[in-house]
């Protein structure tokens, strides 16, 4: 049986760790508003680029000069899979919840006999998935030590996967990320990127009157195309950094309420054994008096 | 006449949404005036500046990058890259643009994607030699 000092020192240390963790929620709580506005600033930009992207895939759709990240190769042999993650662990379930997705779509494509490749963007992802996939990994990105998620960032990745799709290394890319719902839930979500799934947007109504195309329509889709690559990765990104700020912050505060539990079950324990203990000298004091 | 819808949207976040006498366009093909009522269109932009006009007011310029236009019914809706307030441009700023331009022209694999980095890049020079 522990000692008295034992349970002290273990109620000191749990309390500790509860502040940490309450520290933690409070950080986590100020960052998500920043990250959920960040999100919500975004929106406008990719929702328009869907409008006009449907537009334009509806006038060249079924021409033979369509773009190939529009209609993709024409075969569905090689996948890319770009998988978003945090830099960070301490967040609940958030990165494991979106590698099983990509795992589970990974082993059902290589089952199907597909040749499946992986891009990591972030941390984590990467050192959950190298131990068992590593030989899918073709390329890993983080950004570690940066504040915020950047559009560079997005061009960054997304000139990649384009440079990849040039050289016609895959013939389908999905992207993984957290869609953020709310506070308490994020959706694992599978994303295609291309060929473009451009049916997300409703082309407004222009009552009867036709697009005026300057230059073309298929070298404005030239033109677009890529650019929406970046804006998916960008709006995936900035999507994950407010579901990884949410999970966090309920798995912080989770951990604080346990802390505290555990705090006042260890109090009741050390209460009882001081009791015992003093119990125990009494019973000793007076048995020694009545010998006499 | 009605005013013309105007909006204007960067990734990062809504920039300008409101009503507008005209919008004058750096076009890819050359400047255009937008005004309400104009026939659908949509249009890569050069890098350049973007002219909004307000009633009774002194017009606005935007410097926009990487944009793109499309006029419907609703109004004119500008999709650009990089956009900031003529107010908020300053040689910095604008070095730091020329700087991504030249690396672009550098990442150029084909020529005609090199022809279309360098032509923006020549505008851009165009527009910091006239700051």
């Amino acid at each position: 049986m522990a000692s008295l000092k034992d349970l002290r020192n273990r109620i000191a240390s749990v309390k500790a760790t509860r502040k940490i963790t309450k520290a933690m929620q409070m950080v986590a709580a100020a960052k998500l508003r920043r990250a959920q506005e960040a999100a919500v600033a975004a929106r406008p930009y990719s929702e328009r680029m869907a409008v006009v992207l449907a537009n334009l895939s509806s006038a060249v759709a079924g021409q033979a000069g369509a773009p190939q990240m529009l209609a993709g190769t024409g075969k569905d042999q090689t996948h890319l899979l770009v998988i978003c993650t945090a830099e960070r662990g301490l967040c609940g379930g958030f990165n494991s919840s979106i590698t099983r997705l990509a795992r589970e779509h990974a082993d059902r494509l290589v089952a199907m006999g597909k040749t499946v490749k992986m891009m990591t963007v972030g941390k984590k992802g990467n050192d959950s998935l190298k131990r068992v996939y590593g030989k899918y990994i073709v390329d890993a990105v983080d950004f570690r030590g940066q504040k915020a998620v950047r559009y560079d960032n997005a061009t960054g990745v997304g000139a990649k996967i384009i440079s990849m799709f040039a050289d016609g290394e895959f013939d389908v890319c999905t992207l993984f990320f957290a869609e953020f719902k709310s506070v308490i839930s994020q959706k694992p979500t599978a994303l295609q990127l291309i060929p473009a799934a451009v049916s997300g947007g409703k082309a407004p109504d222009l009552a009867g009157a036709v697009y005026e195309a300057e230059p073309d329509e298929t070298e404005i889709l030239a033109d677009l195309l890529p650019r929406n690559i970046s804006i998916q990765v960008f709006r995936a990104l900035l999507e994950n950094a407010a579901s990884e700020q949410g999970a966090r912050m309920s798995a912080m505060d989770n951990a604080t309420r346990n802390a505290g539990d555990m705090i006042n079950k260890l109090s009741i324990k050390y209460n009882r054994q001081r009791q015992a203990q003093i119990t125990k000298e009494l019973i000793e004091i007076i048995s020694g008096a009545e010998a006499l | 006449m009605a005013g013309l819808h105007f909006e204007l949207v960067s990734p990062a976040k809504l920039l300008f949404s409101g009503d507008v006498t005209s919008v004058t366009l750096p076009g890819s093909e050359g400047e255009m005036g937008i005004f309400a009522g104009h026939a659908p269109l949509l249009s890569t932009l050069r890098p350049g500046f973007v002219t909004v006009a307000k009633d009774g007011g002194t017009p606005e310029k935007i410097f926009v990058r990487g944009g793109f236009a499309e006029v419907n019914p609703q109004g004119l809706t500008v999709l650009a890259e990089t956009a900031i307030a003529s107010a908020d441009l300053n040689a910095a700023a604008m070095a730091e643009q020329i700087a991504s331009a030249e690396a672009e022209v550098a990442a150029a694999t084909d020529d005609e994607g090199k022809r279309k980095a360098n032509e923006a890049l020549d505008y851009l020079k165009g527009i910091q030699a006239a700051l």
